[in-house]
């Protein structure tokens, strides 16, 4: 099963990932701020990532990997 | 076994940028840290970070580096590629650094052909000290020092540095690409590419210009900032290769 994994404290919010990710699943977390005090970016609905790394191309901070 | 597909490259230091949130720096970043490591260059890279946001490169990517006066990288650059030929050279410019205090030596070293790689990153404005206007800026953008828009009456016109270039007999490679969409950023990685590909042939400068956005300075959110790149950066900086040797890959 594919997976995006956030290393989520490196997040700074700017929700480059969310317009990149084609399933539409990734999303900023507007109930929180991380430790760097912004809306993290998260995955909605697991079961949906196909793993195609889109996110992870256009995050600027190195905040996804992706396994496949 | 899940295998991973996508993840920080090797030659890249495992710490977070200063850079503001949105700033395409960081994935011009990687895609510099994946064609070094693809082409297996980290061991033997010098590169050159002159003055401005980008000068920082030299805390994310894990070779060695020089930081070169304001402008002064590719004259540096030139330097170390001529004293140590066996060495990988690159230099890692913004617009107002290479467009402006930096124009003759950008200028001369491409018509001398030295055999270093510029990486010429384009946000339209001058990003570390707070927004004023680059030569790079666009007609009608508002800047610190252009708040009611830069005018060509007052202000002149911005430059447009590989069309410039591609006047000159000495390029071996002259592209320009953008980093605001996927599909941009997987064009980008292969101009960064096949530029240190050229040097590593031997084949002379090699030059990518990157348009970047800056959503602090211009005042947008990322996302905005992407699409005001597209619409108002574009038209004016047309993505293309402007000239690409032949049979590198």
């Amino acid at each position: 099963m594919a997976r995006a994994i956030f290393q989520e404290d490196r997040c700074k919010g700017c929700g480059l990932c969310t317009a990149a990710c084609p399933t539409g699943i990734v999303v900023l977390d507007a109930s929180r701020l991380n430790s760097k005090g912004f809306q993290p970016a998260i995955v909605t609905d697991k079961e949906k990532c196909n793993g195609c790394a889109l996110c992870a191309r256009m995050c600027p901070d190195l905040v996804i990997q992706v396994e496949r | 076994m899940a295998k991973i597909v996508f993840t920080r490259p090797k030659s890249m230091k495992d710490v977070v940028t200063h850079y503001c949130p949105g700033c395409h720096h960081g994935i011009i970043h990687r895609l510099v840290g994946e064609a070094l490591d693809e082409l297996e260059l980290a061991p033997k890279t010098i590169g050159v970070a002159p003055v401005g946001c980008s000068v920082f490169i030299y805390d994310y990517i894990d070779t060695d580096f020089i930081q070169a006066s304001h402008g002064r990288a590719p004259a540096v650059a030139t330097g170390v590629k001529r004293a140590l030929p066996d060495k990988f050279v690159f230099t890692y410019q913004g617009d107002g650094d290479l467009a402006a205090i930096g124009t003759a030596e950008i200028i001369h070293a491409a018509a001398r052909g030295e055999n270093i790689t510029v990486i010429f990153v384009n946000n339209a404005i001058y990003g570390m000290t707070g927004g004023q206007s680059a030569p790079t800026t666009l007609v009608g953008q508002s800047s610190t020092t252009t708040p009611k828009g830069r005018t060509s009456q007052n202000d002149g016109f911005p430059i447009q540095v590989c069309e410039m270039l591609n006047t000159l007999q000495g390029p071996s490679m002259i592209s320009r690409v953008a980093v605001h969409t996927p599909a941009q950023v997987i064009r980008a990685k292969k101009a960064i590419r096949r530029a240190f590909q050229c040097q590593v042939e031997g084949r002379g400068f090699s030059f990518v210009e990157v348009l970047s956005a800056c959503p602090t300075n211009w005042g947008m959110t990322p996302l905005d900032a992407g699409k005001w790149l597209e619409n108002e950066m574009i038209p004016y900086y047309p993505v293309k290769d402007f000239r690409i040797p032949e049979g590198v890959q």
